[in-house]
């Protein structure tokens, strides 16, 4: 078993958090882990990654190789094109729909979105609906990890005790409502990965999964 | 006792110091070194060490040596660039020797992700004639650094543990193990050593060039450095820590060259020359400049055809990857997706939205009003973004404190208005000395001290000098108090800083402008 997964998005999006859950249930499960992450400057709004690898035996590349990563997962669309290149044939891509746009030259919505829904495993996640319908508006990484966990070999329960940790200090409801966003990602990225297993193209599993957009 | 935690190089070497007995870690803060100090700082209670931020890495370096004169164990932690500024100490050092045991964990950046150079402290590791060690993943981190407390005593030498941004910001498991106690507090017997008067200076510089030989048998023997002969000879790798990890990973595992690992310095030279011996050609790949490379090849080469950085095979700047060892090599893999974009923008760092440095340079540019653009001198920090756009406010950024004394040439030049900007705790670092030159020579500039409160660039660390403080410090040097102004950057004061900035580049003569305004991520 060996796991090459690229987070994506920008500064202050939780990328970080969403590395130290998956850490935290791949070390619970007796995986070797390495995780790279980037710290300092581009903290400050800019693209942010992590290369997250875990494995039953010895890792030792910090860094995955390019064309070898098992998924992208992104909590902003745009973000997702920077990895293309690490992923390998089978490879899959979790991304929310969402743009965040600080830049200037942030290209055309639709046009970023058709490019991902291109990929023959694209799962299109709308993360800030499923965080706000949760009164959880900064939880969309934590959806987004949710809608990855159909393809990962864990199971929801395993966050449980990591999403305590994490938001405990800041109250029971808040770890509660973190739960449930990150149930509401899992079954959403569940329905996506149903159908695409079934031979469904990308574009057309995301707007059954997606009827109100 | 054994435990498995998940750290980042950076937690795995402050954790080795305390389980090693240190009784205090010094450090200023520089990515991607920040994290160790932080890490010694979360655990200080427990195992009752002193750990603060000291003003610069001079000053870390020094505190690290005199707690080790007194017979105790000290980590010393810094950013590569750090090092040059403690460059004096450090070396000096060397010459001194130690008492308890001294490790420096020097934090390289190759590609430059956070820094403005990348340069390889490989090279000052052997300038100073002191033994580096160079973990390969976080274990090694742990490992090495209890290792480099042992040899530090019985070598009464500082040890360097080179670390480089990967490994630095990479998490991983690693199995820690028994806490030793600290040591007792313990004067060295003969202080003539530590007194550097030229007389003293021979006689210990002496013993310092009679360690080497020993340390270099230590090396030698060390497991950190590694040959293997298996394999096809007719190419033979030489490489160093990290970049064994990106070679074994190019060949699924197996190195299937004969090949020597460098993890431990002075370098293992016989060992290299059997490695030489035994191929037609060598592949030299390492993290950082190439300080094997040339080394082997020397003025004569090494009598085999080399291939590294220095002909191109590997290139010369920027980090290794896995995809470009393996391609010095010759391996290929494929790359199934590319961007399907057609034109992908980057998305580089920026001010936080409601930054006070922003609302600051939008009032100097109304106060400079439209004019040719008159330069300022800037320093490194967050406000150095303001290099983008819209800003597009500073004109230089070299190393700390340069700002203000890049302001005094330029004054000398005939430059007028002078104006320069720096942040409260760069200013700290090693902006005072530059004011204080200016202030004796009562030079007509403008100096912009951003107190923001914190030092926000590396993650909001604790700033030493800020709010009145800071404005009595600026007194103190020499600034007529009249000339020392105080502005709240906020949007609504725009015009009314403004107008103050104005009215002190029209006077000929010192001021220091201190806008002044807590940052939006301090959290505390
Ligand atoms: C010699 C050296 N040490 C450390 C650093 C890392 N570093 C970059 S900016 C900075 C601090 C900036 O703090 P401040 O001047 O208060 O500006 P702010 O980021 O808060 O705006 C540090 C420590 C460096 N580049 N060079
Ligand atoms: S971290 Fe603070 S100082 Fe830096 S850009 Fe953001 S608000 Fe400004």
């Amino acid at each position: 078993m060996k796991q090459d997964i690229i987070l994506a998005g920008v500064g202050g999006q939780g990328i970080l958090t969403i590395a130290f859950m998956l850490d935290s249930a791949a070390l619970a499960r007796g995986y070797r882990i390495k995780q790279a992450e980037v710290h300092g400057m581009a903290q400050r709004g800019g693209a942010v990654y992590s290369h997250l690898r875990f494995a039953d035996s010895e890792i030792l590349s910090d860094l995955i190789p390019a064309g070898q990563a098992d998924m992208i997962l992104s909590v902003e669309p745009l973000e997702v094109q920077r990895y293309l290149p690490y992923l390998h044939r089978n490879a899959v891509v979790v991304s929310s729909v969402h743009p965040f746009k600080n830049i200037p030259d942030y290209p055309e919505e639709k046009a970023v979105l058709d490019a991902l829904l291109e990929l023959p495993r694209a799962v299109l996640v709308d993360a800030r609906q499923i965080a706000t319908a949760h009164k959880m508006p900064r939880a969309e990484n934590m959806a987004m990890l949710g809608a990855a966990l159909p393809f990962l070999p864990f199971e929801l329960a395993d966050f449980d005790p990591f999403i305590r940790a994490q938001f405990e200090r800041k109250g029971e409801a808040v770890v509660q409502s973190n739960m449930a966003v990150l149930a509401q990602g899992f079954r959403t990225g569940m329905a996506v990965k149903e159908r695409l297993d079934a031979g469904m193209p990308a574009d057309v599993a995301f707007r059954e999964t997606h009827p109100n957009p | 006792m054994q435990k498995r935690e998940l750290l980042l190089g950076d937690e795995a070497v402050a954790l080795a110091a305390l389980d090693a007995g240190i009784s205090g870690a010094y450090s200023y803060p520089g990515t991607p070194a920040t994290e160790i100090l932080e890490y010694v700082q979360s655990r200080a209670a427990d195992y009752g060490v002193k750990a603060s931020w000291s003003a610069n890495e001079k000053v870390a370096y020094e505190g690290a040596l005199g707690m080790s004169y007194c017979g105790k164990r000290a980590l010393v932690s810094m950013k590569h660039v750090g090092l040059n500024v403690a460059a004096d100490p450090f070396v000096n050092s060397g010459v001194t020797g130690v008492g308890g045991g001294l490790v420096l964990c020097v934090a390289d950046d190759p590609g430059m992700h956070s820094s403005q150079d990348e340069q390889d402290s490989r090279y000052l590791a052997h300038f100073a004639l002191i033994p580096c060690l160079e973990p390969r993943n976080q274990q090694e981190a742990y490992d090495m650094t209890r290792e480099a407390f042992e040899l530090s005593e019985r070598f009464a030498t500082p040890v360097m543990v080179r670390i480089v941004t990967r490994l630095a910001h990479s998490r991983a498991d690693v199995v820690t193990s028994a806490r030793r106690e600290q040591n007792a507090l313990k004067l060295p017997e003969d202080v003539s050593g530590y007194i550097l008067l030229p007389s003293n200076a021979r006689v210990q510089y002496d013993k310092l060039v009679k360690k080497y030989p020993l340390l270099e048998e230590v090396a030698a023997a060390s497991p950190h450095n590694q040959i293997s002969l298996e394999g096809d000879r007719r190419v033979g790798i030489l490489c160093n820590s990290i970049a064994y990890n990106y070679i074994r990973e190019a060949f699924g595992g197996t190195i299937p060259h004969p090949f020597v690992k460098v993890g431990m310095y002075p370098m293992p030279k016989a060992m290299i020359r059997r490695l030489v011996e035994a191929v037609d050609e060598v592949v030299v790949v390492e993290e950082g400049y190439p300080f094997l490379e040339e080394a082997l090849r020397g003025i004569t080469g090494a009598g085999k055809p080399v291939h590294g950085m220095l002909d191109g095979r590997l290139p010369r700047t920027g980090e290794l990857t896995p995809a470009i060892v393996a391609k010095a090599f010759g391996i290929v893999s494929e790359i199934p997706f590319v961007p399907t974009l057609e034109k992908l923008p980057g998305r580089p760092p920026a001010l936080c939205p409601g930054c006070p440095h922003a609302d600051s340079f939008r009032a100097v540019k109304l106060a400079s009003g439209d004019g040719p653009k008159v330069p300022i001198f800037s320093d490194i920090g967050c406000y150095t973004l303001s290099f983008y756009p819209p800003y597009n406010a500073v004109d230089s950024c070299v190393d700390m404190g340069a700002s203000i004394s890049m302001a005094i040439g330029a004054a000398h030049a005939g430059l007028h208005p002078v104006m320069c900007s720096i942040g409260d705790s760069t200013f700290g670092h090693s902006g005072m000395t530059g004011l204080l030159t200016a202030a004796y020579e009562k030079l007509p500039m403008t100096v912009f001290i951003l107190d923001n409160g914190t030092v926000a660039m590396t993650g909001t660390q604790d700033t030493l000098l800020t709010g009145e403080a800071l404005v009595k410090a600026v007194i103190g040097l020499g600034v007529e108090p009249e000339h020392v102004r105080v502005l709240s950057p906020l949007p609504k004061n725009l015009e009314e800083n403004a107008r103050i900035i104005r009215e002190e580049l029209e006077y000929k003569g010192l001021s220091v402008i201190i806008p002044r305004r807590i940052c939006v991520q301090y959290k505390r």
